[in-house]
This record gives structure tokens, sequence and C-alpha cells, in this order.
């Protein structure tokens, strides 16, 4: 209710100091990781934990190469959520952890948000701190930068990550670049969040995807969620990151279930998430494609072949050291992506590869994106503009016949 | 009879009379002003100034002329890139800044030195931006001019015009939630209430409750584009009703009514938490900056006619001289210092070295990450490599 965040206004109220040092409020993640009561860990990509498990974790989304030792929250059974409750439990958890944190965006108040992620916080934390904005996105989003710089930490939420296309200025320009140019005297900690990705007829203008055209900004981060175990923690890391983070959820993957740890954790922004371990190819991919790719994966495994699956998640920068890892081992890079052949992400990250590991590569990459066509309304147009597992599958067959 | 109805938004009484709004209404909105053009006040009501304040005022805006005049020269002499000046509007610089509390957070556009230099931005700070020297706060990443200073709440300028608007929202939507006693201060010209950003930062503002104290520089003129061109209402202090804002429109080269309106402006914005628009009303003088010649597109005798008889600087300080605050000889001495001290300030800031070759990846992002590291390594190497490519001066 308005009750708590005024508690939390008074505290604050009786300010004396003369001038914004937006440094003063700085907590680390690292001080508030080992501060926190109850075990919270960092979950490393190869299964590497603070706490001393090596398993791996596993999501149960998707069917995955069974491993042994799966059981992937051990001691506490976790509790079941779908994508769009995880996203709000990091946030909500962001949101009584730190005053500062508040949400902007059209609709997020009491209606909830488009996509309910934001639903039951104004209740909650007032409207203030969850603020319904007019409609003008280069607008909010230059809110939130102000906002930041004067020590707050919004998150900006797009209707639809196509209508951020409007705050494409506020991005670049000052979200990406005030912390340099200012001299490193003010800092950004915002997090621009949205569903991007292509849903179901939703029309061009709903389908956008874009991470293609952010990822060139300096300044920023970018973290693509697919499951809610993963959209969770990158949202709480998002949080805490001193840098401007976009994190692009996907219209479709908002009603996936998946069982979650009680306990509190955070992702690594900077880190890809292994789905599947295998020798045979290495296949790259993030959000939707996630799961294409590992129902391909069921039918190439059926007939012999052992792909080793990555979600990328980190699409700026690319964690190139688990995909490095990777393409020393297999040799062989398959990425199957959703954005446009032109200058996606697939693009950059095929000229990384290639630069990076030119020399451990049997043969040439071979990316899998859609067309460089507005995405049509009929389904049937736009079912082939996404990549299909059938794709995937004889592309995989392909590459490993070389 | 008058009958009303009912509809989202509230009750609207209906009328069988079919008529339209005027675009505009036959008298402009009239325009506060304290001193006459000799500097006698014109009544008695208006806020005093001290004697004080007002020396420093009239100090202030003398030390803008100069340094305006100096770096001007020094850009055409060719030791600095790029600058713009205030000319003719320094009225609106201290006399605004001056009403202000060191509290107040302001989001300038780009003509608005003076408030940092109220605020006690040295000679030698200035000099360090425009050199773009290690010693500039910025580290030598932006263009002269586009000063910033978080220890006295003066945001480092963005070239883009009106981004600081909505941005200015937010600052004042934090200092709400935090219950401040201070608000925010956001600066702009006519050109810029066209962007998108000045309509929706408004309209934000008022919906808000936010306490932003927006001041509007309306000089005449956006680069060769005169008002005329750039939009058709009467000025900007109109738009403000449009949007629920309450507004002024000052004479803007009138110190003291400056003065006068900032001052309520900010009590208004404040304790009613609510947004304010003041429209100056002035004139720019110089050219646009130092990538512009303005004598191409508007009469030379319309700039000396508002250089001479319109020159806020004299006007007030008349008004000074009358009160027996300020002498010629105070003035000739304040000019004599404020030019030595600026003069050294430049050939300090030009001997002074370049940022190292680390802050061109530094600040990206809180921590280096590694492929930046991998860029900062590459570019070293090839420094090294073929050093006479490189200029030299520059420590790696």
């Amino acid at each position: 209710m308005a009750s708590i965040f005024q508690a939390v206004g008074a505290a604050r109220a009786l300010s004396s100091s003369n001038s914004f040092d937006s440094k003063k409020f700085y907590l680390t993640s690292r001080e508030s990781v080992s501060e926190r009561k109850g075990s919270i860990f960092v979950v490393r990509s190869d299964g590497r934990m603070n706490s001393g498990r090596v398993d791996k974790l596993v999501t149960n989304a998707v069917a995955t190469k069974a491993d042994s030792a799966a059981a992937s929250t051990a001691s506490k059974p976790g509790h079941e959520l779908l994508l769009f409750e995880a996203l709000r439990e990091g946030l909500e958890e962001e949101m009584d952890r730190d005053p500062r944190v508040c949400v902007m965006g059209e609709d997020v108040g009491h209606y909830g948000g488009s996509y309910k992620v934001t639903k039951g916080l104004a209740p909650k934390y007032g409207d203030l701190r969850v603020l319904d904005t007019p409609i003008a996105e280069n607008s909010f989003t230059g809110m939130a930068i102000g906002a930041a710089m004067t020590g707050l930490r919004p998150i900006v939420e797009g209707m639809n990550m196509g209508f951020l296309l409007l705050a494409f200025n506020q991005i670049s320009n000052n979200c990406g670049m005030l912390h340099y140019t200012s001299g490193g005297q003010f800092t950004i900690p915002v997090v621009i969040r949205g569903p991007g990705g292509v849903g179901r007829q939703l029309g061009a203008e709903h389908s956008q995807r874009l991470e293609s055209y952010f990822q060139s900004i300096p300044g920023i981060q970018m973290v693509a969620c697919s499951t809610p175990y993963n959209a969770k923690g990158l949202m709480k890391a998002a949080i805490r990151s001193e840098n401007p983070v976009i994190l692009f959820e996907h219209v479709l993957l908002y009603n996936l279930k998946e069982r979650i740890p009680d306990e509190e954790y955070i992702c690594n922004l900077e880190e890809a998430e292994m789905v599947r371990p295998g020798e045979h190819i290495t296949i790259l991919t993030y959000s939707r494609m996630r799961y294409h790719v590992m129902q391909a994966a069921k039918t190439l495994v059926n007939k012999g072949y052992d792909p080793e699956v990555i979600d990328i998640r980190s699409l700026k920068p690319f964690d190139l050291h688990t995909i490095g890892n990777s393409v020393k081992k297999t040799h062989r890079v398959l990425i199957v992506e959703e954005c446009m052949r032109t200058g996606g992400i697939g693009a950059s990250l095929t000229a990384a590869i290639s630069e990076n590991f030119h020399d451990y590569l049997d043969a040439p990459i071979v990316c899998l994106s859609s067309q460089d066509v507005p995405t049509p309304y009929a389904g049937t147009l736009e079912e082939f503009t996404i990549v299909q597992p059938a794709q995937i599958v004889t592309a995989v067959e392909q590459l490993c016949q070389q | 009879m008058f009958q009303s109805l009912d509809f989202p938004g509230g009750r609207v009484a209906f009328t069988s009379d079919m008529s339209f709004i005027a675009e505009s209404s036959e008298k402009r909105v009239k325009c506060y002003r304290v001193l006459d053009d000799n500097g006698h006040p014109m009544s008695s009501r208006f806020e005093q100034v001290s004697k004080e304040v007002a020396v420093k005022m009239y100090s202030s805006m003398v030390t803008l002329q100069i340094m305006d005049t100096i770096f001007y020269e020094a850009q055409r002499q060719g030791r600095l890139s790029f600058y713009l000046t205030s000319n003719g509007e320094e009225a609106i610089n201290i006399a605004s800044a001056a009403a202000l509390s060191p509290d107040d957070v302001v989001l300038p556009q780009y003509r608005e030195p003076g408030v940092l230099l109220w605020r006690g931005f040295t000679m030698q700070e200035f000099a360090n931006q425009c050199f773009g020297n290690k010693a500039d706060y910025g580290k030598g990443r932006q263009m002269p001019i586009h000063y910033g200073s978080n220890k006295h709440n003066y945001f480092t300028v963005s070239s883009p015009i009106a981004t600081q608007l909505p941005q200015a929202v937010g600052a004042a939507y934090s200092l709400k939630m935090d219950r401040r006693d201070a608000c925010v201060v956001t600066y702009f010209g006519d050109g810029g209430s066209s962007e998108g950003d000045f309509h929706a930062s408004l309209n934000f503002a008022a919906v808000m409750e936010a306490p932003v104290v927006f001041i509007c520089r309306n000089n005449g003129w956006a680069i060769s584009t005169p008002t005329s061109e750039q939009f058709r209402s009467d000025g900007i202090v109109v738009k403000g009703q449009a949007y629920g804002v309450r507004s002024i429109r000052v004479d803007g080269n009138d110190a003291l009514a400056v003065y006068g309106a900032i001052h309520a402006a900010r009590e208004m914005a404040i304790r009613e938490q609510r947004p304010i628009l003041v429209e100056a009303l002035t004139y720019r003088v110089g050219h646009h900056s130092t990538s512009d010649d303005s004598t191409k597109y508007r009469p030379a005798d319309e700039i000396q006619h508002w250089k001479i008889s319109r020159n806020p600087v004299a006007r007030f300080r008349k008004w000074i001289e009358r009160n027996g605050w300020l002498n010629d000889e105070d003035e000739s001495e304040l000019r004599g210092n404020v030019r030595k001290q600026l003069l050294h300030a430049i050939q300090v800031a030009e001997r002074t070295e370049k940022p190292p070759l680390g802050d061109l990846f530094a600040d990206v992002y809180d921590h280096l990450p590694s492929n930046l590291q991998e860029q900062e390594r590459l570019l070293r190497e090839t420094i090294e490599k073929h050093p006479q490519d490189y200029p030299d001066g520059v420590p790696v």
C-alpha cells in the first residue's frame, strides 16, 4: 500500500545533501550478495555455484538430455510458476530489497501491465513507485534516465518492444552515453524491458526484433530470457547492475511453466546457458528459438546426433568464453535466431566466432534466421518466416556431413 | 437553458452555438517586466534583491560576457574546435540561477553556462572542458560547452535538442519521491519547443504533479529559423495551459523580472508540487555557434539594435549604479580581473595534458568488459607499431 512507500520516503525525506552524487547510493552487487541472509547463489552456466554443489541446473520446460544428477533444486522442492510470474517475483523481490527501484510504463499500475508482469505491485508499493505514464515512449524513457541520474533505479516497460523504437533517441544518445560523456559523474542504472519477437499473428509492427537495432549502441547491455528460471534471475541481475540493461522477453513465452528454487538467486548477465551438452555440433540460440532447437534436438538424438545446445542469453556482450569452449569441442556451429538475416544477432555472432575461433572450425558457420521481410499477418505466411525445427534438423545433418 | 453532461474527463456544459475557439487571442499574453529600458523600476512591487546579490549578479553577467568573447576568439584562432555564446541572454542565465537554491537540479540545453558560473564553476573548469584535457570532469569526451558537474547539480549537456525535458520530469519524480525541498529547473529554446519531447514532458509533468520549472529562452531564432517558421501560436507561454501547466511570460532581458518570476515559480513548484512554464523573451545576439554566420539570414542592424539598445547587462547596470552599488572603477577592475583570469585559465588548459588512452574505453560500462579490454589492447599494439601515425602528446 501507499503506507509502505511513505515509510520509505520518510526515511529519506530530510536529506540535506547539497548535490546529487549517484555514486553515494552504490551498493555493489558483491556487497549485497555476501550480506544476504539465506543461500543466495549465482548460477554459472556450467553448473558451478558458490554453494559448492556441482549439479547442472536443467530446466524442466523442455526435453533435454537426461543427466543422472539432474535433480535441479536439491534440498528444497521449490515452487512452480509461469514465466511472467517469475519476472514479477524477481521484480517484487528487488523492490522490497531496494526502495529506489521503481517501475514506469503504460498501464503498469492498476491494470497490472499488458502481460501482467506488474500485477499487484501498484497496490503494494503505491502509484508513485509503479507509475502509469502517458503514451510517449521517448519521453518516459527519458524520464527514467533523468530519474536514474538522480539516484533512482527505474525499470521501463515497453508495452511491446517495437514501441521502443520511439525511444531510440533516448536509449542511444542518452542512456548508453551519459555515463561516458559526463566523465562517469552520472550513472544510468535503468532496466528497459518488454515483450518482443514474433507472436501469433500480431502483424509486422508488433513482431519486431529490437535486439538487432540496439546491438550497436555503446554503453548498454542486452540479455534475453527464455525460461522462468532465467527470467527471474536476469531480471534481478539487471536491476542490480549499474549499467543500463535491456531485457528482451518474448510474447509467446510468458506462459511457460517451471519449478524454480525458493531460495534467492540471480543469474549472471554476461553468461550463456548450457542447455544440452553434446559433442557433434554447437547450436547457439536464444529466446523462443531455444524451444524450436530443443524440439529439433529430440529428432536429432533419435537420428544418432549429439548436439550441444547453448542459449546465449547475453546478447551484448556475447559470452565468447562459453561459446568458444563449445566450438573448440565440436568444431561446427549452427546459429538459430528469430532476427532477420541482415544485421541480426546471428550476423554479429557469426563475425565474432569467425574472428576468434576460425582455426577450430571444420565447416563454415551456418546461421538460420528469419527472412528480410516484415512479418505478415496471415498465419501460414507468418509461420514461413520463422525457423522451424525441421529446418534445424536439416541444417545439422548438412553441417555434420562436411 | 444550459445543461451539462458527463463524459470521461468530467462534466461539460453544452451550447447550441457552434463556435470555434480562435487560433489565437486578439491580444498577446502580456510580458512581466520590472525595469524599463533605462533601468528604472516601473513599479515598486517587485522581488527585492540585496546589494550583495545584485552585485554578484552583475559581476557574473559581465564575467559571462567576457568568457563568451574570449572563448569565441579562441575558437576563431583555432585553439578550440567549437564554441557557442550566450550573448544577449546573460540576464536569463544569471538571474534565473540566482533565484534558485544549490539543491535545485539543473538540466540545461546548452546556452546556459551562466547557471554553472553562478554556482561556482571556475574559469579553469570551463576552460578545461573546452580544451578536453585530463582535468575536464567529462574526461575529454564531449565537445566544448557540453559542461556537466554532479557536485553543482548541473547535468551534463547532451546535444540532441529537448532530450533533457523528459529527463527533467524524471529527476523531479525522484525529488518528489524523496520529498526534497528542491525542484528541477530545465532550459530549452524556442526551437526546442517543437520537439515531441517538449509536449510529452509538459504533459507528463502535469499528470505526475512533478516539481519542474520549464524555462524557455525564446530568443527568436533556431539557427536560421525565425519563430514565425517554428510555430504559429503566441509563443510558448500559451502552450502551458494546453497541458494544464501554469505559465508566465517574462522579459528575459530584465534581470529583476527574471529573478522574481523564477523565484516565484520555484516556490510554487515545490509547495504545490506542480510544473511551471516560464517563457523568457529575449534575442540571440550572437550566431547560433561558431559554425554559423547569422548575418546570412538576418539584417546586421537588427543584431546591432539588440546588442546595444536592448542589452540586458547594461540595463541592469543602470539600476545598480543608481543604487550606488557600483561605479566605473569597480567595473573596469572587474573586467580587467576577469579577462586576466580567463586568459590565464586558457593558457593553463591548453598546456594541460589530454586524457590518457584508457579514458577512451573507461566508463562505457561500470567495469571494463572483455571485448573493450581486447579493443584497447589492440589499439595500444597498433600505436606502438606505428607511432608516427598517431597524435603525440597523448598519454598512452
